[in-house]
């Protein structure tokens, strides 16, 4: 009875905390409809910020306090919405997501450049070593504060929400803030408020839980998936059913921490787990959301032309022979992953740029196909290539099955719940048969993985694999480019825009929904077989969730529905970021924010910055002469290369250089020759100025539809607001 | 034919529809008129299956379809229109009636090539000169010729309008009408929701009139404007002004 009651004090005193943080969330999610992934992450840099206070500069512990969660965590919320969260109205699902997953990700590597990890940060309890006598048990005094805190913010959230004229105005602003903008109230002060109160119980939390466990920003910050487990039992609305769902999380945790076998190795894998196994079910019973419709977003992603396709193929293929031919071994295996994981990114352009759906489970998806080669790619078996596609688009189809009529930051969770799970359970877990099937893991540490042999020929250096793996990256990009052309390529597209228009033509929406991420998990198991020949031997740490969210952000912020987003992000994530951190360790530490803020700025540029990037090149694609220049130029410089006239370094320098030139040479060759007599600057209206339209040309219906834009007519109009469940700014 | 009977709607609190019934007869155009707020396009979301009523059922061509999906549904003729444009902002004019056609060609057991049907569409409903722009590029009033054009290509046995008509100038919506009436004599039950009432006047044989989720009236178009309750509801006094 009495280990009973110990359990269920700890059980108690993590729901504690798991409700603060998730009523944090709760609370900024219904006030700004925007799910923060990142609250973990501010309690995270607060409870770094009170142990670099209190206890190593040895402030007394109200000053710490003070500083830390009535200063330091709203200020964070603060900041996140005036400089970040602002700008992101009119966007996708996908992109308000990346932005905050990217905050997240930002903020772990801005606390490990400041406090730098694998140094012990001891971190005492409140009154460490004192004790309350219930009676029946004891607990101690950090036990007490934190259940009596999880309380009073109850209490006070309460009070706040239903008792206060503020409080009020947040409950509506989620619904229509234009609305509550016509009657009084102040929705941009209103979201501030929310986001600073959201911070400060995120900073609440991470202080209460840190003590308890090792001071480490990734873990403590992931730590907030428990918290969304509790906040999707209230649905993301609903702050008494987020504190009931923390006390359920919170007893299971406390609970299997005391009576699971901890010497079974199945059991023992399963309790880290537990709780997003909880989350995974408790987002099976979400209730069927409303179809999307009316989506107006800012992103625009053009169909690829076929003249690009071919060019993007063959400059992967070049820049794959390129690479094979001048890097030595070491750098063959830095930079290998450029295509391979390049593949893994190139998974996301169907599901989440065409098709508006969200997936963080692509490197899990991966590490099923490294699995699927390791074990059936034997002596260089073509076989487990093709078991990495299916095996991976099979389990991406169970996944699929049950999640897949939730949408948006719901699916989202979901598939993060599956990473999660896979990571911290199953790929951990020994081999094992189910009835005539026998399921082979990591085998409890890493598999070895054979290169690929065809027709007699075996891919079986740094050098070939490279290779093989740009030109497969090349092949699927092509596939990806056709599905985008072909009639299921259109219809996820029209389903992005408006699932509600689909349905009424006659679509059950289940089956491409399904199709798209069966297709997109067999490209992701793809890309994972190749990463793993190119590793020789892996191990289930290369695929977990957090090593998967770079490659996530990457491709949103490349421009998610372009094909050279994957390329982007690989190339930016296995090529420039390891090769400017070798030109320093303070470069290094610099390269490991990059991804997080990236894509915080995600906002300014919904559409992407491949866009920007595709029109600056634009002069020199439409210019023969000099990108026929170019090419010798750079040609030239290769030669020079193999002839060792130079180095690797030079060579980098070099193509940068011609490059640049080309583009400068291209566009100023580009600009005289367009500016005919009268049409230079200053020779008259800008003929994009609506205001000249009549004058400068005749006005076509296209003016009207811009006028309507620039007006934004469509959406001011507050007609039927209320009653009309197709309405609703989520919708 | 459509048959919704007692079809009532509850948001909340709030009586959206109270045991609304409306009829839609093959190869005519049905009105539904009413003033913001009464109710329509709520009628059209519960017709449609986009969203569940609390009572009521739905009958197309004599089958019910109450428990029916909305894309099952659509398969049994149910095509519509929406009140605030649901267009795929990403794609062209063309592709957006393609996509229409595809869909439906994939379960219709109807013959016929889905890129044929769409380009018939595009000049059937007067969009072949902007058929390969994108749709954001349109104003409003075009924008909503896609919609028909979409649903169009559905070959629907009946056709849901919600306010097809706003954002149209005079000449577009006189040219609207005389296709709305092609439509209806090739056999398809039309219901139109719709504000600019000499359009109702002109293409609907009968009109049902809504207010406050209720059904005021119904009839002849005729009969509907001369009625004192309608006018003093919805109309007003002044018979020649637009509501």
């Amino acid at each position: 009875m009495e280990k009973f009651l110990i359990f269920t004090v700890v059980g108690l005193t993590l729901s504690a905390t798991y409700a603060v943080i998730a009523s944090g969330l709760v609370l900024t999610y219904a006030t700004t409809g925007i799910f923060n992934f990142s609250q973990g992450a501010i309690g995270m840099v607060a409870a770094f910020a009170y142990w670099q206070l209190r206890f190593d500069w040895g402030w007394p512990t109200p000053i710490a306090l003070v500083v830390s969660l009535g200063l330091l965590a709203p200020a964070i919320g603060l900041a996140i919405d005036r400089g970040i969260m602002r700008g992101l109205r009119g966007t996708s699902e996908a992109t308000r997501l990346v932005v905050s997953i990217s905050l997240m990700v930002a903020l772990i590597a801005l606390a490990n450049l400041v406090w730098e990890p694998g140094r012990s940060r001891p971190m005492s309890t409140f009154f460490e070593g004192s004790r309350v006598d219930l009676g029946i048990t004891t607990i101690t005094y950090h036990q007490a504060i934190t259940i009596v805190v999880a309380v009073l913010i109850a209490a006070g959230l309460r009070f706040l929400l239903h008792n206060t004229r503020i409080g009020v105005s947040m409950r509506a602003n989620v619904d229509d803030d234009a609305l509550v903008l016509l009657n009084g109230a102040q929705p941009k002060r209103i979201a501030g408020i929310s986001w600073a109160v959201g911070g400060f119980l995120a900073g609440v939390g991470g202080i209460l839980i840190a003590p308890t466990l090792s001071l480490e920003a990734g873990s403590l910050s992931l730590l907030i998936i428990n918290a969304y487990a509790a906040a999707i039992f209230g649905r993301l609305r609903s702050l008494p059913l987020t504190f009931v769902g923390a006390i359920v999380i919170g007893l299971t945790e406390g609970y299997l921490a005391g009576y699971l076998p901890g010497d079974n190795q199945y059991f023992a894998a399963f309790r880290p787990a537990a709780t997003v196994v909880i989350l995974f079910v408790a987002l099976l019973l979400v209730p069927n959301p409303r179809l999307r419709s009316r989506a107006h977003l800012r992103e625009y992603f053009p169909p690829p032309s076929r003249s690009g396709m071919v060019m993007l193929a063959v400059v992967v293929v070049v820049a794959g022979v390129v690479l094979a031919t001048t890097l030595d071994t070491v750098s063959l295996i830095t930079y290998g992953p450029v295509f391979s994981l390049g593949i893994v990114a190139l998974s996301l352009v169907p599901l989440v740029g065409f098709a508006g759906q969200i997936s963080l489970a692509q490197l899990s998806f991966a590490g099923i196909g490294a699995l699927a080669v390791a074990h059936h790619g034997h002596d260089g078996s073509p076989l487990g290539l093709v078991l990495a596609v299916v095996l991976a688009a099979a389990v991406g189809t169970v996944v699929a099955l049950p999640v897949m009529r939730l949408t948006g930051i719901y699916l989202a969770l979901a598939t993060a719940a599956f990473a999660v799970a896979l990571d911290r359970w199953l790929f951990n877990l020994p081999d094992f048969s189910v009835g005539p099937v026998h399921v082979r893991l990591f085998g409890l540490g890493s598999v070895s993985v054979d290169p690929l042999r065809i027709l007699g020929h075996e891919f079986d250096s740094p050098a070939a694999l490279l290779m093989l793996s740009a030109v497969v990256f090349a092949a699927v990009s092509l596939l990806v480019a056709a599905l985008r052309w072909s009639r299921f390529g259109r219809q996820l597209v029209a389903m992005r825009d408006s699932e509600a228009a689909c349905a009424t033509f006659g679509l059950n929406l289940m089956w491409p929904r399904v199709g798209v991420f069966a297709l997109s998990a067999g490209i992701a198991g793809l890309g994972g077989a190749l990463y793993a020949m190119q590793l020789g031997s892996v191990a289930p740490a290369r695929f977990d969730l957090l090593n998967g969210l770079p490659i996530f952000i990457l491709v949103v912020v490349g421009g998610a529905g372009l094909v050279g987003s994957a390329l982007f992000a690989g190339g930016i994530l296995y090529g420039v970021l390891p090769l400017t951190a070798t030109l320093g360790p303070v470069i290094a530490k610099i390269n490991s924010l990059f991804p997080g803020f990236t894509g915080v700025g995600l906002g300014r540029n919904p559409s992407g910055a491949v866009p920007v990037f595709s029109a600056a090149a634009g002069p020199l694609r439409n210019d023969p002469v000099v990108l026929a220049s170019m090419g010798v130029a750079m040609a030239v410089c290769y030669v020079l290369r193999l002839a060792e006239v130079f180095g690797n370094w030079a060579f980098v320098v070099l193509l940068g250089v011609a490059l640049v030139a080309a583009m400068v040479v291209a566009r100023r060759r580009s600009s005289s020759g367009a500016q005919g007599p009268g049409q230079g600057a200053g020779a008259g209206p800008d003929p994009e100025d609506l205001e000249w339209v009549g004058v400068t040309e005749p006005f076509t219906p296209a003016h009207l539809a811009r006028m309507e834009q620039v007006l934004d007519l469509q959406s001011v109009d507050l007609e039927g607001a209320e009653l009309d469940p197709v309405g609703g700014r989520d919708a | 034919m459509l048959e919704a009977r007692g079809i009532s709607v509850r948001f909340g609190g709030h009586m959206a529809l109270s045991d609304v019934s409306i009829d839609a007869p093959a190869g005519q155009v049905t009105g539904l008129i009413g003033p913001n707020g009464a109710g329509k396009t709520t009628l059209f979301n519960a017709i449609t299956g986009l969203l569940t009523p609390s009572a009521g059922t739905v009958h197309i061509d004599g089958r019910d379809v109450t428990r029916l999906k909305l894309h099952r549904r659509a398969r049994h003729g149910l095509a519509r229109t929406f009140q605030q444009l649901e267009l795929f902002t990403m794609l062209t004019v063309r592709e957006n009636i393609r996509v229409a056609a595809d869909i439906h060609h994939r379960w219709s057991p109807e013959p016929g090539d889905p890129g044929v049907l769409t380009e018939e569409i595009i000049d059937r409903v007067g969009l072949a000169a902007v058929a390969g722009e994108r749709v954001t590029a349109l104003p409003t009033g075009q924008g909503r010729l896609v919609e028909l054009g979409r649903a169009l290509a559905c070959r629907p046995r009946i056709l849901l309008l919600d306010e097809p008509a706003s954002g149209q100038d005079e000449t577009e919506t006189e040219r609207f009408g005389r296709l709305l009436v092609e439509v209806a004599s090739s056999g398809t039950a039309v219901l139109l929701v719709e504000h600019d009432m000499s359009l109702v006047m002109e293409v609907c044989s009968n009109v049902h009139v809504l207010d406050l989720g209720q059904i005021l009236a119904v009839g002849p178009p005729a009969e509907v404007q001369r009625n004192p309750v309608v006018l003093d509801a919805y109309l007003g006094t002044d018979t020649g002004g637009a509501p």
